[in-house]
């Protein structure tokens, strides 16, 4: 019997490189994008192939890495989180309200144990997740919809946790992991890494990873099998809130100042990084691998280009034809992904 | 038939193979004008793939291709579309989310000199089509919304009235009842008088015998004989089929049928006056431990519904469902699963996952039963194994996706995952569509082994015969309500016909 099975796997699955390439397009092309890009910058500028600059991209790409972990959740069940640079920014602000601020800073904050700072600041992003997660499930608000309400609530909250000033402090774990390093290496990239590892994991090794993939896959069908769709849903956006949170905090340790508007760009960086790594805007394809290898492009494409000399005005087009690319791409994959199974 | 004419298509020596796993081998095959070629094989004999070969869906293969005596080479559906040849496939491929008029229309709407789509013309059109057809909807309804084997109706009007010369129907028949069949039929013969060529797959024998002058059989993806259909009888045909004597498989149920004395045994599920919106009213049943109830009636009765209420996928407007002895309101489906119901649809698209492999198909209902936080790979393809085996899936490789399976090996997918942790209560909705003779027989022995193992079955179907060859018991569903109950008493197709 099995050895019977096996053989028949096997016949099965050589059916020439060709197809099997083709159906794998969705996870060579962003790392042959990588290689290409990597190669190219190498070429152009001397400084950019260092172990210095590698250190530079690693940790420039961190913030991003660890939003981007949950909002990989969000996309493999074929959802979005438009709120994630929203609820970075507020709780990267919170957990600097809830800390004692040099007497210049004109924030009428209230200061509170480090350790207690961080909880509250957690269970504020978490609690807009579940906003989100109710409105996504209970109400059937689409979370393209919801996310974008969350997105201006959240920045809402920010501006009147701050009023316009800027604050410094936070707690002292949170100014190490964001901005201290061990060995050489930021505690921010081993944190990034961890938090991505830690979702790689879950997503492959448990069984809520098999149902955020087949919720993913096929919705309807999901229902069927009695699986409780709408609490997949709902923890996917309560996760992906959390890591936006902690992304956040992070931040503000790392740049030194919590102030409102911070966090604008990591929005399309984040889901940039996603998808150009080529998991399926369509949901149930892809994973944490696919967002490294997007985290990396990115971070290659960004810090490059600061590498080689051009009209740093023109620099802003790039990125948006390269990821513009990388968007065609992935629907592609996709086509093509199913004409090789057929 | 007749010597005179000559094949408007030709296949000779086609071979196909996905991989190493030949689906055809050396098939030839011709179909002449005006002709209604039948198409009868086992699952996974190489019938649908002959056709997406004809219909230009599978590009690559060995073999010769003549279209009017001229070699061709498709390289797309489309070509083949623009060849004069359409095709209903087995898997439903309308667009749920357009409404009728424009999936009637797909990719041919009617525009004006702006190239704007005519929308009141095209739904007029569409409208008087299925009409037509014998089909009355609106035509700006969503088409998801329709009962599945309306949304079959309408994917076949379309085939039909596009103007083809070459209409191929792979299991046109698997949602419909027997008035929509026969109007099918009628509209068959009508356009064989004019000349249009085709070729229908079914694993309804009688209706192949019925309406089709030649009847093709394939076995392992060989052609095995082809014969006139005057010539031959449904025995000859299953036995060419399986390559055994076949006759004992496959019942006819034109005589009667003593239904047994009905069983005392727990009340599983009591419906008490469900209804909704304008699809149920009062239906009120009992569903016991060891017996097998079966709920007939014709497409768009309330049948899907019914299953959908018992399962928490559609809320009842009214009534109360009574689950051992506990009344429940099911808020989801998880509910009902955790409760011991388990569903069956009628749709494979809606139930299974194409793109995952069958083990995960099979493990996903069962994850909760074998593992807490991590998964246990090896254990689920053991189980999946165990299933393949028993319902002798084909190929039995639990690692290959879902999408490559032959239909009616899918559906027995569908029924794999709720067999390994039996639920207290099994609703079968067309549990043996696409099933070839052979498959249906597995069916009715793993429901009757399931019953003696005391779970409540019901099984819902618009086939006579699914229902005849199952059940103990028999409700007749009609518009919406009960309205006869077969009990300790004989039964037939015409009896069932006629309550219906
Ligand atoms: N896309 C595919 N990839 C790999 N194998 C396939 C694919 N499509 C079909 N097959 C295999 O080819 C064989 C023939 O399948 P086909 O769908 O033609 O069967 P069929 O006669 O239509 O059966 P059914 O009555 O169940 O619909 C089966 O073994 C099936 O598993
Ligand atoms: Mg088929």
């Amino acid at each position: 019997m099995a050895s019977s099975e096996t053989a028949f796997a096997e016949a099965h699955r050589a059916r020439g490189l060709a197809p099997f390439l083709r159906s794998q397009m969705r996870n060579i092309a962003p790392f042959l994008t990588l290689i290409f890009l990597s190669a190219f910058f190498a070429f152009a500028s001397p400084s950019f192939a260092t172990l210095d600059n590698l250190g530079n991209i690693l940790t420039q790409v961190s913030v991003t890495g660890i939003i981007a972990v949950g909002l990989t959740f969000v996309i493999l069940c074929a959802e979005i989180d438009l709120s994630i640079a929203s609820i970075a920014n507020v709780t990267g602000i919170a957990v600097a309200y809830f800390t004692l601020q040099e007497s210049y800073v004109n924030i009428a904050n209230i200061p509170l144990p480090g350790a207690v700072a961080i909880i509250l600041s957690i269970l504020l992003c978490a609690l807009l997740g579940l906003v989100n997660a109710l409105g996504l499930t209970v109400i059937g608000i689409p979370s393209f919809i919801m996310t974008l309400a969350m997105m201006q609530i959240a920045a809402g909250i920010s501006a009147l946790l701050v009023r316009g000033q800027i604050a410094y402090k936070v707690p002292s774990l949170i100014t190490t992991l964001g901005s201290g390093s061990i060995g050489g290496i930021p505690w921010i990239v081993i944190v990034a890494a961890i938090m991505l590892l830690g979702g790689h994991l879950v997503l492959t090794y448990t069984r809520f990873g098999r149902y955020v993939y087949m919720v993913g896959g096929n919705r309807e069908a999901a229902e069927y099998s009695g699986l409780n769709v709408k609490l997949i849903l709902g923890a996917v956006m309560v996760i992906s809130a959390v890591c936006s949170g902690i992304g956040g905090m992070l931040g503000v340790a790392h740049f030194g100042s919590a102030q409102q508007n911070e966090f604008d760009t990591y929005l399309l960086d984040s889901i940039a990084a996603v998808v150009v790594g080529g998991t399926s805007l369509f949901g149930g394809r892809g994973g944490i691998g696919n967002t490294i290898v997007g985290l990396f492009v990115l971070g290659v494409l960004n810090n490059g280009l600061d590498h080689v000399n051009i009209d740093s005005f023109l620099k802003i087009l790039i990125r948006g034809l390269i990821l513009l690319a990388a968007l065609i791409i992935n629907v592609y994959a996709q086509r093509l992904r199913e004409k090789a199974a057929e | 038939m007749s010597a005179g004419r000559s094949p408007i298509l030709e296949l000779q020596g086609i071979t196909k193979s996905f991989g190493g796993v030949e689906a055809l081998r050396g098939v030839d095959f011709a179909l002449l004008p005006g002709e209604i070629h039948g198409l009868v094989g086992e699952n996974g004999a190489g019938k649908s793939t002959l056709m997406k070969i004809i219909a230009g869906v599978h590009t690559e293969f060995s073999g010769r291709f003549l279209i009017d005596g001229k070699e061709t080479h498709f390289r797309s559906a489309r070509d083949a579309h623009a060849a004069g040849i359409a095709m209903v496939h087995q898997e439903l491929s309308v667009a749920p989310d357009l409404t009728v008029a424009e999936n009637v229309f797909l990719g041919n709407q009617p525009t004006n000199a702006l190239g704007l789509v005519q929308w009141r013309r095209m739904a007029r059109e569409a409208g008087e089509q299925l009409a037509r057809f014998g089909i009355d909807v609106d035509p700006m309804s969503r088409l998801g919304d329709l009962p599945i084997g309306l949304q079959q109706l309408i994917e076949i009007a379309r085939v039909l009235f596009s103007g083809a010369r070459i209409v191929i129907l792979d299991e046109p028949t698997s949602a419909l009842s027997p008035p929509e069949v026969e109007r099918l039929f009628t509209t068959l013969r009508r356009l064989r008088e004019d000349g249009t060529a085709i070729v229908f797959i079914s694993h309804f024998i009688e209706d192949i015998l019925l309406v089709s002058d030649t009847v093709t059989v394939f076995r392992n993806g060989r052609k095995v004989a082809e014969t006139a259909s005057a010539a031959t009888s449904k025995g000859a045909l299953i036995e060419a089929m399986i390559g055994r004597g076949g006759e004992a498989l496959e019942h006819s149920y034109t005589d009667d049928l003593m239904l047994p004395q009905p069983s005392d045994s727990t009340v599983v599920l009591k419906a008490d006056q469900l209804s909704l919106a304008r699809s149920l009213k009062d239906v009120s049943f009992e569903a016991r431990a060891g017996e097998v109830l079966g709920i007939y009636g014709f497409m768009g009765c309330g049948q899907q519904e019914l299953s959908r209420i018992l399962f928490g996928k559609l809320k009842p407007d009214g009534g109360t469902l009574v689950v051992d002895g506990t009344p429940k309101t099911f808020a989801s489906t998880a509910a009902a699963r955790r409760a011991g119901v388990a569903l069956v649809p009628e749709s494979r698209r809606d139930m299974l996952f194409h793109q995952e492999p069958v083990y995960k198909n099979i493990s996903i209902s069962i994850l909760d039963r074998i593992s807490s936080l991590l998964l246990k790979p090896t254990q689920e393809r053991d189980i999946a194994r165990r299933q393949v085996e028993q319902l002798q899936i084909r190929p039995p490789v639990v690692g290959l996706d879902l999408g490559m399976l032959s239909g009616g090996n899918q559906q027995k997918v569908a029924l794999a995952k709720w067999l390994t942790y039996p639920p207290r209560l099994l609703v079968l909705c067309e549990p043996t569509r696409g099933m070839d003779v052979g498959a249906k027989n597995d069916v009715i022995n793993i429901v009757r082994d399931l019953r003696a193992r005391g779970l409540a079955i019901i099984v819902l179907s618009t086939e006579p015969e699914t229902v005849l060859s199952l059940a103990d018991r028999i409700l007749v569903l009609k518009r919406g309500a009960l309205v006869r109950e077969f009990k300790n008493e004989p039964v037939s197709k015409d009896r069932l016909l006629e309550a219906a």
